[in-house]
């Protein structure tokens, strides 16, 4: 058996290759779901009856005026359910509900020849509600003791009695907001009954086989009358972990009772008002600090904001509770965590999966304390690093601790910090409205799903006659690279050249029970399961060149489309003929292989264990200007070092770790969510339904100067070919835009003193913070640090400002 | 009725599938050409775009990127359009490969992930690889600021990679996975067109004249009037009738507010509507023209305006949007009024009895309400001359660039510089974003004309600006943000004109 980590002579892995389906992104040939109708006839189509109200009950609901409109075929209500009528896994989501739980939620739904006649069939569908009240804002729900699911706590040693012993003692509250996914294809089906009598369903999901469980749920039916086909996604960042589920069980619905193939596609005001958003959070908290900054103890209460039901809600906490610390040794803890229920869109997966909320609390924190500690907010961070032999508040051990350390050395001289430093320091006193600041922050990020059984893999490899191989798998490919990974894996286990390899679209007929392409997993774990089914095929066809060379099996190598054996120079075998003698010998040519992550453990009930396999480093230096007039600001440069293990695909890695800088940055500073939680008759309505009132990071958000280097020298063992997960904690390295934005907010005054900023650090909260800035600089000192105390800094019992 | 045909990619096809109410986008997708997506519907992802011949001088033409999701397919009858799938082919079981340049640095360097976007930044970056005045010789990567923006603090309103790669031209499209830098990276490492290559041959020949299209289904017509003569008849006898130019608004109400006017009358490509004439005591800008063609029209004639453009949306809606249309919806947070109050623009609305001018401080009257009569067409907008020495267009959003106005704010003044001082001559500042319709700061005004340039009076002229309008909260900014950044750009104004070199 060979180690997992271990790399042959001339691997494929570690190339730098473009994306497997790069030629065909830009010649507008690789293929959506929502390609597919045009090639397909007589496909119908669905749109949904959206309720105007935030919480109500549905007293009548009559499909037949939308009958009567040409064109329309049927209205989907839940009298049509043969199975179950929910679009979940915890009985918590109706997928035609009785009682409307946010604004916009689907009652029903109409199916019509056009999606015109659909729509005006869907205007026409009579609804009668009854209004109940609702509860919208985090601070409604808590008033309101609405709760949902578990309330787990992270706890270790006396957090109490270290606060009350610490040199200094800071309170805090902050309240962040969440952020749409807005992946640029919206959720799409096309559902149809196929030649066999299966339900078959194209789906743009992360999770073929959770859609395929839900539709089979609805369907009445069992898994294996069911398939599920993902061709690619035009982005998924978690979006399309739960969510596809239930549009895919309306388009089958509408399949098997009108025996017509059924498209359902969302437009973005409906995706945007219908799907879930990564989850916003309150959190209040209480610090110690010893005479050197060194943080003893942490108490936190973290509040995120579930929407109207479950879906992973709980997962995505736990995992907020398990990253509160990030980067840093607090001996005394205690994080309780809890989920509001609110009238709103069921809160999901996003990119970081409750790790960024949960870093958040800290970041801020930190940002916060640094000033009154007296201490710059990038040494405070780096004298708090963990050290090798520590554990995390959930006890696991820090492995490769150190590494943060050597990142962030490495950081500021490849940033030339110290130098830019002097620059903006001259720069802020020669320009009276502009202010310029550089911060630095750290990643830690826990790599694994917290629910052990999710962590494995299948995959189905197909050596056919003539050499060539096609490869199935569980992952599916959202624009992260996977299948383009996943085919340097093989190529590299089968020792042939890229060509010789080419990915099937993921379906569930090939692989079953996958686990969602999530948690930054999808790697780790298919490529596990892709080099086992491709070291099965190997090993017997070592055994079939070993004959033929008249050496030990064992000796036979595998390189570049040739086999050979050690030492050999003058004798090879091609590939492919080797294949041929294999056939004729009979011998299987095909493997199913099959992947489970190593030493993982965790109780849920106690939140201790080691959930993870390892953890992600990295570190990100940002330099930002403001604009003292407007509170507008440029991200002028960045700089990053981050771990991806030995890097399978370099141009991928960089990739992921660039993009999901962006939309990390583009959750902390632009990305806005506002719905609207007046008393008026639109309560409850999202107000950021489109992409011209929810803005994304375009070319002007982008650092300027933007330099990613991978940490060298960074094999991970025991996972595939050395390599680390990167997908999600990229996303984290853009605390550091937002700490530079308070940095240079502060600059605007004197220092010296706390600096809030609001969540996203729009133009309009750096203004005020900029704003406040100023007039504390012209107030007494006297005020004291608190800089606006009606959102809660009031200042500590016990605490010290400034040294 | 004639047959509606638009040439795809080489190939001409019918267009009778469509209807009125038909997007380009969904013509060219329902045809099998899958390539451009619909990302937003509204113009703001240009995941749709594709290129279109459209005029550039006599005998030439010009491959302008244009989002698809927005106008009428019917608005191409007679026209030629480029899409994805024209610039090249991916290698398949009938294909070699055969890349178009911008397609092969975009797949060599990272530029797609999940790839839906690509098609339109291939559309879009192809235009501008295409665009005849690109200094690809390179005379050096550059980042420009705006032409009264002083000292390198202030935001970059333009960046050109090293061959004259204008990065505004990917400014309306949107990419959630890359970050940008790679695509980025792929635009500024484009060369030169091939004098071989067929697209750069096309552009030396003139672009497709309109057709006159008349085409009812489904309850409604799409009309292109031949004439301004049958366009003034129509609208007689139809005042229900939309005019539609760049379709850029219109476009977003059918898409998302399902908006079915039962005439739609196109008049973009009416001559009368395309003028563009300086002359000695003003400019006349025509109605139908795109903001694009403006601004190269006018290469820097009008300070006011550079500043503008850049801040109006991004480069394909500026491609298809017009002065005329901005002007005409009467949105108060329109980016071309304020600017045009400040430069006392009017506005002439003809109709068959003839013409008549309007200052376009009369013009609104309320929340998108105009005087316009319904058989009145917005023909041309009229800026008088000489300019006031001075001017700045402050432009307060979410996002720095294509983004909608929190507030706007123009200033257009005159100072007369005395022994004593400089002293306030002359003054017009126009506001977008504060009121139910773009307004004049009158009082600000008021509060500035004839008074010293001093700190003293912009800190008092901007405690007046600050009152000025009744702004709201919304999700784009609260009232309060909204006054105080009035405040601030009179205090920023103020600034400027105190810094560096004189403001244009």
């Amino acid at each position: 058996m060979k180690s997992l980590a271990d790399r042959p002579v001339s691997p494929v892995v570690g190339l730098e290759v473009a994306h497997e389906s790069a030629t065909l992104h830009v010649t507008g040939a690789a293929l959506y779901t929502d390609d597919l109708p045009a090639r397909n006839r007589s496909v119908l189509h669905a749109w949904p009856v959206q309720a105007p109200h935030t919480h109500a009950r549905v007293v009548s609901l009559d499909g037949t005026p939308a009958l009567r409109v040409p064109g329309v075929v049927r209205v989907l209500t839940a009298a049509d359910v043969p199975g179950l009528n929910d679009s979940g896994t915890k009985g918590d989501e109706p997928l035609f509900p009785a009682e409307v739980m946010f604004h916009g939620q689907a009652v029903c739904w109409v199916l019509g020849e056009t999606l015109e006649s659909a729509r005006l069939g869907a205007g026409a569908v009579q609804v009668g509600y009854e209004p109940l009240p609702s509860l919208l804002t985090l601070t409604e729900a808590i008033e309101a003791g609405s709760f949902q699911g578990h309330q787990p706590t992270v706890s270790r040693g006396d957090a109490d009695a270290a606060l009350g012993s610490a040199a200094h003692r800071f309170a805090g509250e902050i309240e962040f907001g969440g952020q749409e996914h807005f992946y640029l294809e919206t959720q799409a089906s096309l559902a149809y009954v196929d030649e066999g009598g299966q339900v078959f369903v194209q789906c743009s999901t992360q999770h073929p086989s959770e859609t395929q469980e839900i539709v089979a749920q609805v369907l009445g039916l069992r898994s294996h009358e069911v398939t599920v086909q993902c061709l690619r996604m035009g982005g998924g960042f978690g979006g399309k972990e739960m969510q596809p589920h239930g549009f895919a069980a309306i388009a089958a619905l509408g399949a098997v009772l009108t025996g017509r193939p059924v498209r359902l596609r969302l437009n973005r005001s409906q995706d945007i008002t219908l799907t879930g958003k990564r989850h916003p959070f309150h959190a209040r908290w209480e610090a110690g600090f010893d005479e050197d900054g060194r943080l003893q103890a942490l108490k936190a209460v973290l509040t995120s904001d579930g929407g109207w039901s479950l879906d992973l809600s709980e997962p995505v906490l736990a995992r907020a509770l398990c990253h509160v610390d990030n980067a840093y040794w607090i001996p005394n803890v205690r994080i309780d965590g809890r989920i509001a229920r609110t009238h709103k869109t069921s809160q999901t997966a996003f990119r970081g999966f409750g790790g960024p909320q949960g870093m958040l609390v800290i970041e801020d924190l930190l940002g916060r304390c640094a000033p009154r500690l007296g201490l710059d907010p990038a040494e405070l961070r780096r004298r708090n690093f963990y050290r090798p032999g520590q554990a995390t508040p959930y006890g696991q051990p820090v492995r490769h601790a150190e590494r943060l350390h050597t990142i962030w050395r490495q950081l500021f001289e490849r940033a030339d910090v110290e130098h830019r430093r002097e620059q903006i320091a001259a720069f802020n006193a020669a320009h009276p409205h502009t202010r310029r600041a550089l911060a630095a922050t750290p990643v830690k990020f826990g790599i694994s799903f917290n629910l052990t059984a999710f962590n494995q893999a299948g995959a189905l490899v197909h050596v056919y006659k003539d050499g060539s191989v096609l490869v199935n798998h569980g992952g599916t490919e959202m624009g992260q690279g996977l299948h383009t990974k996943m085919r340097q894996v093989a190529a590299t286990a089968l020792g042939v050249p890229l060509d010789v390899i080419r990915l099937a679209p993921t379906r569930t007929d090939k692989v079953p029970n996958t686990s969602a392409t999530a948690a930054s997993s999808g790697a780790d774990l298919n490529g596990g399961a892709v080099k086992d089914a491709c070291e099965q095929i190997s090993a017997r066809l070592a055994e079939v060149a070993a004959r033929r060379l008249n050496i030990h099996p064992d000796d036979v190598r595998f390189a570049n489309g040739t086999v050979t054996g050690i030492g050999f120079h003058d004798r090879d075998i091609a590939f492919a003929d080797l294949v041929h003698d294999a056939y004729f010998q009979r011998v299987p040519l095909w493997a199913a292989g099959y992947y489970r992550t190593e030493g993982l453990h965790w109780d849920g009930a106690r939140m201790q264990g080691e959930p993870f396999k390892y953890f992600s480093y990295g570190a990100a230096v940002s330099e930002v200007e403001v604009d003292g007039f407007s509170g507008a600001y440029r991200l002028l440069r960045t700089d990053i070092i981050h771990d991806v293990g030995d890097s399978l695909s370099p141009l991928i890695d960089r990739g992921q770790i660039e993009g999901g800088f962006v939309q990390g940055t583009g959750w902390l500073t632009l990305e806005d969510l506002r719905w609207d939680v007046s008393a008026g008759p639109h309560r409850g309505r999202l107000a950021t339904q489109s992409a011209s009132t929810y803005k994304l990071p375009s070319f002007s958000e982008m650092p300027e100067e933007f330099n990613v280097h991978l940490f060298e020298q960074a094999t991970e063992s025991g996972v595939v070919y050395g390599s680390k997960a990167v997908g999600e904690p990229p996303l984290m390295l853009a605390f550091s835009v937002r700490e530079a934005l308070r940095q240079a907010v502060a600059a605007f005054g004197p220092g010296g003193r706390e600096v809030q900023l609001a969540s996203p650090a729009t133009p309009e909260a750096v203004f005020w913070a900029v704003q406040d800035v100023r007039a504390n600089a012209t107030a007494s000192p006297a005020d004291g640090a608190a800089a606006r105390p009606e959102t809660g800094s009031a200042p500590s019992r016990a605490s010290t400002p400034g040294h | 009725m004639d047959d509606v045909q638009i040439t795809v990619n080489g190939q001409v096809r019918g267009c009778d599938g469509a209807g009125p109410h038909t997007r380009l986008l969904d013509w060219l997708r329902a045809e099998g050409l899958t390539g451009a997506k619909e990302g937003c519907a509204e113009g703001e992802c240009g995941a749709c775009a594709v290129l279109v011949a459209r005029p550039d001088g006599p005998g030439r033409s010009r491959w302008t990127a244009v989002n698809a999701c927005l106008p009428a397919a019917l608005a191409f009858d007679g026209q030629e359009i480029i899409t994805a799938e024209g610039l090249g082919t991916a290698p398949g079981p009938c294909a070699e490969e055969d890349l178009h340049p911008v397609q092969r640095q975009l797949a060599d360097r990272g530029g797609s992930q999940c790839g839906y976007c690509t098609p339109g930044f291939v559309c879009a970056m192809a235009a501008e690889y295409y665009r005849p005045e690109r200094d690809a010789a390179g005379s050096g990567r550059r980042v420009e600021t705006g032409p009264a923006v002083v000292g390198e603090e202030h935001a970059a309103d333009r960046e050109t990679g090293p061959n004259g790669f204008d990065l505004h031209a990917l400014s309306g499209n949107l990419c959630r996975c890359t970050g940008y830098r790679p695509i980025r990276d792929a635009a500024y490492a484009l060369g030169v067109p091939e004098g071989t290559d067929p697209l750069f041959r096309r552009q030396g020949q003139s672009a497709p004249a309109a057709r006159p299209t008349r085409v009812a289904a489904g309850g409604a017509q799409f009309v292109r009037p031949a004439t301004l003569e049958e366009l003034f008849d129509r609208l007689e006898h139809d005042p229900r009738a939309r005019l539609v130019a760049g379709a850029t608004d219109l476009g977003v109400e059918v898409n998302l507010r399902y908006e079915r006017p039962p005439l739609t009358l196109a008049i973009d490509r009416l001559e009368a509507l395309r003028v563009l004439d300086v002359g000695p005591d003003r400019i006349e800008i025509g109605a139908a023209l795109a903001l694009t063609e403006i601004e190269r029209g006018l290469a820097g004639r009008v300070p006011l305006l550079d500043r503008l453009f850049p801040q109006f949306a991004s480069r394909l809606i500026r491609n298809a949007a017009t002065l005329g249309g901005n002007l005409a919806t009467g949105s108060p947070i329109g980016d071309s009024a304020p600017a045009l109050l400040a430069l006392n623009a009017a506005v002439v609305l003809a109709s068959a009895g003839g013409e008549r001018e309007v200052a376009l401080a009369e013009f609104f009257t309320g929340y998108r309400q105009s005087v316009r009569e319904p058989g009145e067409v917005l023909r041309a907008i009229r800026i008088p001359l000489p300019l006031a020495g001075h001017s700045a267009f402050y432009k307060i959003a979410k996002r720095r660039f294509d983004d909608i106005s929190s507030v706007a704010a123009a200033f257009a003044v005159k100072f007369d510089d005395r022994p004593d001082g400089r002293r306030v001559s002359a003054v017009r500042i126009g506001l977008g974003g504060v009121a139910a319709t773009p307004i004049r700061a009158l009082r600000t005004e008021q509060a500035l004309a004839g008074r010293p340039w001093s700190e003293e009076v912009a800190v008092d002229a901007a405690a007046v600006m600050a009152a000025e309008g009744t702004p709201i909260d919304d999700l784009r900014a609260s009232a309060r943000y909204r006054s105080a950044m009035l405040e601030q750009s009179m205090l920023r104004f103020y600034a400027e004109t105190q810094a560096g070199p004189e403001v244009g």
